[in-house]
């Protein structure tokens, strides 16, 4: 305890970088432009509502499909020997050392109407053997500017953060906890069941945090694949700032109501969790 | 006559081409107390993992009741373990740790509540029922591992050094405890240890190992008279183990000297080991005994005195006496017939 002051600087980073800028945008939501206290930002803000809808819906659509994908892959890695566990991990992560935007503006050129993958189902044939039996005029699918494109792009930006903290907590699991499942009766399924994921929880929950609170808030995602159709939170207060519409005032409301509807759902969930070990996220 | 339950035949075992169990030959009596002693990596705790399932044999038989039971996974296995670590699923309160195996088996929950009430009885956990496991001691974590084993009523319990982790004390409290609950289940209990105190008390039926062979079976008293070996000499209690010649049925020569003994049924001028516990040594004046030596040094062990007494042929004697001598004396040894062991050298 005698090295405390190690941890200064980072405190004083802390307040300058995160506090500070914290109570700022607090100050701003209850402020107009024309300065002193107001809440007519929030006033203002009921209309955007369906935004925020959206917003929640496709983030928690992104989150279950990143659960879904990421615990079987996970509990797979984490049976493995050491060696396929850090080529999976490095194969996981590969993707994320290139540029975000980068690998944002591949999956535009994939999803294109005239992109690789139309292109490949027309050279194949596949649109004419479609429109043969069904006597449809199908061209392309349409992917791109959808809600769907923008799901993907959210899952397949963020899987990682799914993976990563669950195969952490079930490599953890002490394997003779397993082994006493099975010795007293327990088949694999049910000693998945009743002792494996029960004791992964903390890495779920850890896992949907880290991947629910980037896409509740993502903005380039939904304006490269969503093409500015589908609007979302992060849009909406990127526009106040940088946009047309300028309203830091407003674009300040919305970031703090968005981040307390994030906490108060956090909250909810680690209530879930309760008695397990804490999150590690 | 007790009923053989299991019986191991030639059983060995290769990890990573290393011959961890050769040819094991044992069985195991119903509502027995067997004990595998043995050094850490002598493949005890690999003989009771093959037992309960977890690893099968790369060659041989395992036998459960006359059928053979090689591939039969852990859960179909009326064999129970408790673990090293205890393995308690720390997501679950007590009394859902000691009933998940008869929730597995979907007894009625009147059924589960009294026998898990019995089980906590057992071994000293009455009311403990709603606590969570991490609020636990080690003593009592290892309590509730062996509740949670034995409230499916097991035929066989395996224990894999369950005491290991706990202090002195405690440890002795518990092997009065589990030696007191093996006989109150009636089931046999098999347990892995490679403390050979915790054995000698407990068991009913020793199996010393080491590299993966069988040394020598026999009651704690058998084991600790008649080791069959060095190694079983040494491994068990204090020893003095001395180079020796049989010169005949009855002698015996170490020492420069000859000395009447109780074996017999070696070859003649056979080369042998030849082991004198500490305590069978007798002191007396330099000429009086039988090896005459010198006391080198000595260390105070709480009951007795450890001295190390040189003889003339240069082998330090270990010797355990209620009296001390002081460093220098000189002083005679003598052993009675029946305390000399005479073993075939390996």
């Amino acid at each position: 305890m005698k090295k405390k002051f190690l941890a200064i600087p980072y405190v004083i980073w802390m307040a300058i970088f995160v506090i500070v800028p914290l109570l700022l945008v607090v100050g701003y939501a209850f402020t107009t432009r024309d300065g002193g206290f107001s809440l007519e930002n929030f006033q203002t803000m009921t209309q955007y509502w369906p935004v925020f809808l959206t917003s929640f819906r496709l983030a928690l659509i992104a989150t279950l499909i990143c659960l879904l994908i990421g615990y079987p892959v996970a509990y797979w890695i984490s049976r493995e020997s050491a060696n396929v566990r850090r080529i999976a991990m490095v194969l996981i992560m590969l993707p994320m050392w290139m540029n975000f935007l980068l690998r944002t503006y591949a999956w535009m050129s994939l999803l294109e109407n005239t992109g690789i993958i139309n292109t490949f189902l027309q050279n194949i044939g596949f649109f004419n053997l479609i429109n043969g039996i069904f006597g449809t005029e199908i061209e392309y699918f349409h992917m791109i500017n959808t809600p769907g494109a923008v799901v993907l792009g959210m899952v397949y930006n963020y899987l990682p953060f799914m993976i990563m903290p669950i195969t952490t907590v079930i490599e953890k699991i002490d394997p003779s906890v397993v082994e006493a499942a099975e010795d007293l009766g327990a088949s694999g399924v049910q000693t998945f069941g009743r002792v494996i994921f029960p004791l992964s929880l903390p890495g779920v929950l850890s896992g949907i945090t880290m991947v629910f609170i980037p896409s509740v808030s993502t903005f380039a995602i939904s304006s490269l694949l969503g093409g500015g159709m589908t609007l979302l939170l992060g849009d909406l207060i990127q526009t106040q700032f940088y946009g047309s519409a300028y309203n830091p005032y407003l674009g300040s409301a919305i970031s703090l109501v968005m981040m307390v509807i994030v906490l108060v759902m956090m909250a909810i969930m680690n209530h879930f969790g309760e008695g397990e070990e804490t999150a590690i996220y | 006559m007790s009923k053989e339950l299991i019986r191991l035949n030639e059983v060995s075992m290769v990890f990573d081409e290393d011959l961890v169990l050769d040819r094991i030959n044992l069985y195991i009596n119903d509502a027995e107390f067997l004990t595998l002693l043995g050094p850490s990596g002598c493949g005890k705790t690999t003989t009771l993992r093959i037992i309960g399932g977890f690893q099968t044999p790369t060659s041989g038989d395992v036998l459960f009741d006359g059928n053979r039971i090689n591939d039969l996974p852990p859960y179909k296995r009326q064999i129970n373990t408790v673990f090293q670590k205890y393995a308690l699923f720390t997501h679950m309160n007590i009394y859902e740790n000691v009933a998940f195996g008869l929730h597995i088996s979907k007894t009625p929950e009147a059924e589960v509540r009294q026998r898990v009430k019995e089980a906590l009885a057992m071994v000293n956990l009455s009311g403990f029922e709603k606590r969570s496991t991490t609020s636990l001691s080690g003593g009592q974590q290892q309590r509730v591992a062996i509740a949670r084993a034995i409230v499916n009523r097991p035929k066989v319990l395996l224990l894999d050094e369950p005491l290991g982790a706990l202090d002195l004390k405690l440890r002795k409290e518990m092997q009065t405890e589990l030696k007191k609950i093996q006989q109150q289940v009636g089931i046999t209990f098999i347990y892995v240890t490679h403390d050979q105190e915790e054995a000698l008390t407990m068991s009913d039926t020793i199996v010393v190992m080491n590299e993966g062979r069988i040394q020598q079976i026999g009651t704690p008293l058998d084991i600790y008279n008649e080791p069959k070996n060095a190694f079983v000499a040494n491994f068990i209690g204090e020893s003095n183990i001395v180079d020796a010649i049989m010169e005949e049925d009855y002698k015996v020569t170490f020492s420069g000297r000859t000395f009447d003994c109780v074996d017999r049924g070696f070859a003649r001028r056979e080369r042998v080991d030849v082991v004198v516990r500490p305590e069978d040594l007798l002191i007396s004046g330099p000429e009086e005994g039988q090896i005459s030596g010198t006391v080198e040094n000595i260390v105070f062990k709480g009951i007795y005195y450890e001295m190390m007494i040189r003889a003339a042929d240069g082998y330090a004697w270990k010797v355990q006496n209620t009296h001390a001598y002081d460093v220098g004396t000189r002083l005679g040894l003598s052993v009675e017939p029946e305390n000399i062991q005479v073993m075939h050298k390996n």
